[in-house]
């Protein structure tokens, strides 16, 4: 016999069910009052620096259909490529955002401020981007994906330089709609399906 | 700041794959491309961090946190506790573990779900907690009803708790749902089935646990969790080619 290795596996994943607001998000299951404090309600407060954004999508199934049960999270570096806890980053800037989409039409929107590019291990830039988590029904292990601006310089990136099938990289793309305004829908099957992430 | 190093990738194998015929909603929200692999960076592993300022008294304690401490939920009073702890068998301090489940008659507080069992007025359903400097956590609830559920002719879910755990880095998010030994409806059930091996589907069952039960009030039962792990070695600093 070999050595035994003292490592432990991962608690297997399940469907975060559709209810899951009820933990994650007490309000939006409307049972507001649950908890004194929400957490991720919004992740930058005022006078947060750099450009406030608005982004709105929606999640959509291999139908076509917007999911009305999902929540996402969202967890971004600051307008100077900061995360939460480094040095010198943005107080105002909490990077962290939960979100659902609406019970009636499936739109969600993440308000928050532009993030700056980040520096990978070994010094590569990566372009500014959003990660994202989704969880919902019907998905079995909570899918990471990313949102990249399409007004970025976005050929240095390594994730996006990463994907074989170029036509593919647009869907971590979010279209710019307005000053400050976005638009990035998710496709969880078929045509335009987004690229889902192993990280 | 110390480099901790890259996540360890995710096995996975232990997990559901996205797509499950018996999971009837899987079928259209599953992707069909493979997921692209990459090692992590500061997104991943970074994440942000929760104090206990966040939280409220009842707020651990699911008999009592709806009222706020005036009338206990109806159902068997039962302590859950255990540890979060990461591959490396450290403990995951400060973790936030969130949890939602249905009342005892198998009916959760929300506006979607219609089974006719009756709500329970002293039962919100939800509860969270943030683990100790030995990735400790507990919460005092009661014990859910199974429920039938849409998806084939006479599905049930099992007796069941969802849990949220957020521990220190956004890659290594994970939601799952606690099982009660014993319970003959686990091996009946489509989404538990979704774990192929069972050996890991029985790493989601909490065993009954005596010794924590407090005589004349609680039952407990022991549940731990497992987060990904992070791969320092003393090589971690120099860049990488790629
Ligand atoms: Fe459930």
């Amino acid at each position: 016999m070999v050595q035994k290795l003292d490592r432990l596996q991962e608690t297997p994943s399940q469907t975060a069910g559709p209810y899951v607001h009820i933990g994650c998000m007490p309000t939006y299951a409307g049972n507001g009052g649950s908890y004194d404090i929400e957490i991720g309600e919004s992740p930058i407060a005022e006078g947060a620096q750099g450009e406030v954004i608005e982004i709105t999508g929606e999640v959509r199934d291999g139908t076509g259909w917007a999911l009305r049960d999902a929540m996402l999270e969202s967890w971004q570096a600051d307008a100077s490529g900061l995360f939460p806890g480094q040095e010198g980053a943005d107080p105002k800037v909490t990077g962290f955002c939960r979100f659902g989409a609406d019970a009636e039409t499936g739109k969600f929107t993440l308000r928050t401020v532009k993030p700056g590019a980040v520096k990978a291990r070994g010094g590569a830039m990566q372009a500014p981007h959003i990660s994202l988590w989704i969880v919902a029904r019907g998905i079995n292990t909570g899918l990471q994906t990313r949102i990249y601006f399409e007004d970025d310089d976005l050929s240095g990136d390594p994730l996006l330089n990463r994907i074989e099938q170029k036509n593919r990289a647009g869907t971590l793309v979010a279209k710019k709609t307005g000053p400050g305004q976005y638009a990035f829908d998710v496709v969880l099957q078929g045509d335009g399906e987004t690229v889902f992430l192993d990280i | 700041m110390t480099d901790l190093g890259p996540l360890i990738p995710r096995n996975r194998a232990i997990h559901p794959p996205a797509y499950d015929v018996d999971y009837k909603t899987s079928v259209p929200r599953s992707p069909r491309w493979s997921l692209l692999s990459m090692e992590s960076g500061a997104g991943e592993e970074t994440g942000p961090t929760f104090g206990h300022s966040v939280l409220g008294q009842w707020d651990n304690n699911l008999v009592m946190n709806f009222t706020r401490g005036k009338a206990p939920a109806i159902g068997e009073r039962i302590l859950v506790h255990g540890r979060v702890l990461d591959e490396n068998a450290r403990p995951v301090t400060g973790a936030l573990v969130e949890i939602w489940q249905a009342n005892a008659g198998g009916r959760y507080r929300h506006k979607k779900d219609t089974y006719f069992a009756p709500l329970d007025p002293n039962f919100g359903g939800c509860g969270r907690t943030i683990t100790d400097d030995q990735g400790y956590y507990e919460f005092l609830t009661i014990r859910p009803g199974a429920y039938p559920w849409p998806n084939r002719g006479n599905d049930w879910r099992p007796m069941h708790i969802h849990f949220s755990i957020f521990g220190h880095s956004f890659g290594q998010r994970l939601i799952s749902q606690m099982y009660f030994e014993g319970d003959p409806l686990i091996y009946r059930c489509p989404i538990a089935a979704t774990v192929k091996d069972r050996s890991q589907l029985d790493r989601l069952v909490a065993p009954l646990d005596m010794a924590k039960a407090r005589p004349m009030d609680f039952l407990a039962y022991k549940f731990d969790i497992v987060l990904r792990g992070r791969r320092q070695t003393m090589f971690e600093n120099k860049p990488e080619g790629m």
